[in-house]
C-alpha cells in the first residue's frame, strides 16, 4: 500500500509516536507509552479519510503528527508538493515551514481554540502576515478575512469581535475559516463536531462538505461518532491502543466488516427504529495501559473470537479483500 | 443579510463585567477611594503645604499642632506635615518602582521556565526555591556596612530576590497555556516562540500579574519603612516614611511626641490596608471563574 503515485496526497509510513515517563528521583523509570504504534497509510487528495477508535486510542495524537505538533520517534511523512513526494520529517526548518500552512488543524473544543485576547482580525492575521498571504498587504489580507468569514456563512464585520462573543457553532466556523484562510491543502479535523449540539453538527458537516468541493481540501476526520465518520469520510481507519486494526472504504467498512472490534464498535451504533432484539457486543473489560501493552494482538484479552495465536504474534495489517485492509489472525490464510 | 452597525472594535464585555463586578465590593471601593486620597495628597504635596520638608528651622523645633504647623514641628523644626506628605512620595516611588521591576522579572521568568520547561525549568524554579529560603534583611545589614546606604542597592537586593512568588504564578499559568489549541494552533502555524510567549500566552496571566503588582507595592512600602526604620534601608536625607520613623524612634520622642511617630505610622496603615482591600477586591474582579 506504501505507493507514492500521484493522487496520493500524503503517505504515513510506519508512524511510532513515544510519550517517556517523567523520571522522578529513586524511582524505577516507568516504561514509555506508544500512543502511535507503527501506522501506515495513505490519504487521496480530495477524499476525506476518517479515523475511529475509543478515547486514547491515539488518534489526536496520530493528526497531531501529521501536522507536526509532535515529533515522531520513527517513520516518516510524505507530503505530495506537486507531484513530489517529501517527507515532511526530514525537510531542514526552513523547507518544513513553507509547508506548515499546508496542512491546517480544526481542534475539538471551538472555546479554546482561539485566544480570547484577540480579536478574530488579530487572530487570522499573524499566521497569514508570517506565511506572507495577501503579499505584505494589511489591505488585502483583511480582504482575504472578509471572504473567508463570508465563506463559512458569517458576517465580515464580525472580524473585529472577541471570541467570547461567538457561540460554540460560530466558533467552530471560526476555526474553519481561520484553517482555510492560509489556503491549505490538508486540514486534520479533530472532532470538530463533538462538542457541538447535533442540530449544529449537521450545518458544519454540511458546510464542511461543501467547502471541500469547492476547494478541493482533503480532510483527515478524525472522530469517535460512528455515524458523523460514515457521513463524512471515503476510507475510514480503525485505531485501538495505537494500532491501525481495520482500513477500508467507508461503505465496505460498514457492510463487510472484518474485524472483531470494528464490528463491537458497529454495533455501540444506537438504531433509530426499534427492530426487536439489537445484537449489540458488549465488550468486557477496559483499554489495557498503553504503558504495559498486552503481548500479541493488542485486542486479545477483549477479544471474543480470542485464538492461540493471537496471545503470541501480533497481526500485521494486510489487504484481504480489494482495498481492505485488516490486522487480525483470523483471516490467516493457512 | 442583517446590516450591524459595529464598524470599530467593541469594548470585551469581559472587560465589562470585571469592572462590575468591583464595583459590588464594597471594602474594594473604600480600599480605592483611600489609595485615591493618599495618592492625590502626595501629588499634590506643593498645594497642601508651602514648606520644604528638609527645611531645618530650630527656632521652631518641637513645636504642637498650630494653624502655621497643622501636624507640628519635629525636633528640628521641620514642619511635620510637608515631611509626610513630600515623604509619601518617595515611599511610594519607590514601592511602585520595586513592584514594577520584581513582577516584570518574575513574568519573563515565568513564562521562560514554563514555556521552554526541561532543565531550564528546573533550574529557574530550583533558584526560585533557594530565594525564598534565604534570609534577605542579612543582605541588607551586610551592605548597609560595606557600601554604605543607597535607594539603587535596596532596589536592586528586591527585585533580584523577590520574584518568586510571581514567577511561580505565571509559570502555573503559562503550563497550563501551553496545552490549550489555541497555542498549539500558533505553534503547528510555524509562529515564533517569542511571539507565542510575549503576544499570546502573557495577556492571558496578566490578570495575576496586575493584582500582584499592586499588591506588592503595599508590601514594599512597608519593608521600606521597617528596614529604615531600623537604619539598614535608606539614606537619611531621604524623607521616607520610614526615614520619618527612625527620626522618632527615641523614648523621650515616642511617650511626649507622639504625632511624630503616629502620622507616618498612619499613612502606612492606610496605605497598606487601602492596597489590600483594594487587590482582593481586584483579585475577585479578574478572577473569571466566580460570579
Amino acid at each position: 500500500m506504501q505507493n507514492k503515485t500521484e493522487e496520493n496526497l500524503l503517505v504515513v509510513e510506519n508512524l511510532t509516536m513515544e510519550f517517556a515517563s517523567p523520571r522522578r528521583f529513586l524511582e524505577k523509570q516507568k516504561p514509555s507509552v506508544r500512543a502511535v504504534n507503527d501506522i501506515s497509510f495513505t490519504v487521496k487528495e480530495g477524499e476525506t479519510f476518517g479515523l475511529v477508535g475509543e478515547s486514547g486510542c491515539g488518534k489526536t495524537t496520530l493528526g497531531k503528527c501529521i501536522i507536526r505538533l509532535l515529533k515522531p520517534a520513527n517513520g516518516k511523512i510524505f507530503f505530495n508538493a506537486d507531484g513530489e513526494m517529501k517527507d515532511l520529517l526530514t525537510l531542514d526548518h526552513e523547507d518544513s515551514f513553507k509547508f506548515r500552512k499546508k496542512l491546517q488543524i480544526v481542534f475539538q473544543d471551538p472555546y479554546a481554540a482561539l485566544n480570547p485576547q484577540h480579536t478574530i482580525m488579530e487572530a487570522f492575521d499573524e499566521p497569514m502576515r508570517i506565511h506572507g498571504i495577501g503579499g505584505g498587504d494589511k489591505e488585502k489580507r483583511k480582504e482575504l478575512i472578509a471572504m473567508s468569514l463570508e465563506r463559512v456563512n458569517l458576517q465580515p464585520d464580525y472580524m473585529y469581535r472577541y471570541p467570547h462573543e461567538f457561540s460554540g457553532g460560530q466558533r467552530q466556523r471560526i476555526c474553519v475559516a481561520k484553517a482555510l484562510v492560509l489556503e491549505p491543502k490538508l486540514i486534520v479535523c479533530d472532532e470538530p463536531v463533538s462538542a457541538l449540539d447535533v442540530s449544529i453538527q449537521a450545518q458544519l458537516l454540511n458546510l464542511m462538505r461543501k467547502l471541500q468541493k469547492e476547494l478541493g481540501l482533503t480532510f483527515i476526520f478524525i472522530a469517535h461518532d460512528l455515524s458523523v465518520v460514515h457521513y463524512m469520510s471515503d476510507r475510514i481507519g480503525v485505531m485501538y491502543l495505537g494500532n491501525m486494526v481495520e482500513l477500508a472504504e467507508a461503505d465496505a467498512l460498514y457492510s463487510h466488516t472484518m474485524h472483531p472490534y470494528t464490528e463491537a464498535l458497529l454495533s455501540a451504533i444506537p438504531v433509530p427504529v426499534y427492530q426487536g432484539k439489537h445484537d449489540r457486543i458488549i465488550l468486557e473489560g477496559d483499554v489495557p495501559s498503553p504503558m504495559y501493552p498486552p503481548s500479541g494482538c493488542p485486542f486479545h484479552p477483549r477479544c471474543s473470537r480470542c485464538m492461540a495465536v493471537c496471545k503470541q504474534s501480533k497481526p500485521r495489517l494486510e489487504e484481504k479483500a480489494n482495498g481492505h485492509f485488516v490486522a487480525c489472525h483470523l483471516f490467516d490464510e493457512e | 443579510m442583517k446590516k450591524t452597525k459595529q464598524n470599530k472594535p467593541v469594548k470585551s464585555s469581559l472587560t465589562k463585567r470585571s469592572i462590575q463586578k468591583f464595583m459590588k465590593n464594597r471594602l474594594a471601593i473604600v480600599g480605592l477611594i483611600g489609595l485615591f486620597l493618599l495618592l492625590t495628597a502626595c501629588i499634590c504635596a506643593p498645594l497642601l503645604t508651602s514648606y520644604d520638608p528638609g527645611f531645618i528651622d530650630l527656632t521652631q523645633k518641637s513645636l504642637p499642632m498650630s494653624a502655621e504647623h497643622p501636624l507640628g514641628t519635629d525636633r528640628l523644626g521641620r514642619d511635620l506635615l510637608a515631611r509626610v506628605l513630600y515623604g509619601g512620595r518617595w515611599s511610594l516611588l519607590i514601592g511602585i518602582a520595586a513592584s514594577l521591576g520584581t513582577n516584570l522579572l518574575a513574568a519573563i521568568l515565568g513564562c521562560v521556565s514554563g514555556y521552554y520547561g526541561g532543565k531550564v525549568d528546573r533550574t529557574l524554579v530550583t533558584v526560585q526555591e533557594f530565594m525564598s529560603l534565604f534570609p534577605t534583611t542579612l543582605i541588607f545589614i551586610l551592605l548597609a556596612g560595606i557600601t554604605g546606604r543607597s535607594i539603587n542597592i535596596v532596589l536592586a537586593i528586591w527585585i533580584l530576590t523577590g520574584w518568586g512568588g510571581t514567577m511561580r504564578i505565571v509559570r502555573s499559568r503559562i503550563l497550563s497555556l501551553k496545552q490549550e489549541p489555541f497555542v498549539e494552533s500558533c505553534r503547528a502555524n510555524g509562529i515564533s516562540s517569542f511571539s507565542i510567549m510575549f503576544h499570546h500566552m502573557v495577556p492571558n496571566t496578566m490578570g495575576p500579574i496586575i493584582l500582584n503588582v499592586t499588591m506588592n507595592v503595599g508590601g514594599y512600602v512597608l519593608s521600606e519603612a521597617g528596614l529604615t526604620y531600623l537604619g539598614i534601608g535608606l539614606p537619611a536625607d531621604i524623607p521616607t516614611w520610614g526615614n520619618i520613623l527612625n527620626g522618632a524612634k527615641r523614648m523621650d520622642i515616642l511617650l511626649n511626641e507622639p504625632l511624630l511617630w503616629m502620622v507616618p505610622g498612619a499613612a502606612i496603615l492606610l496605605l497598606t490596608l487601602s492596597i489590600n482591600f483594594f487587590g482582593d477586591g481586584l483579585r475577585d474582579a479578574l478572577d473569571s471563574t466566580t460570579k
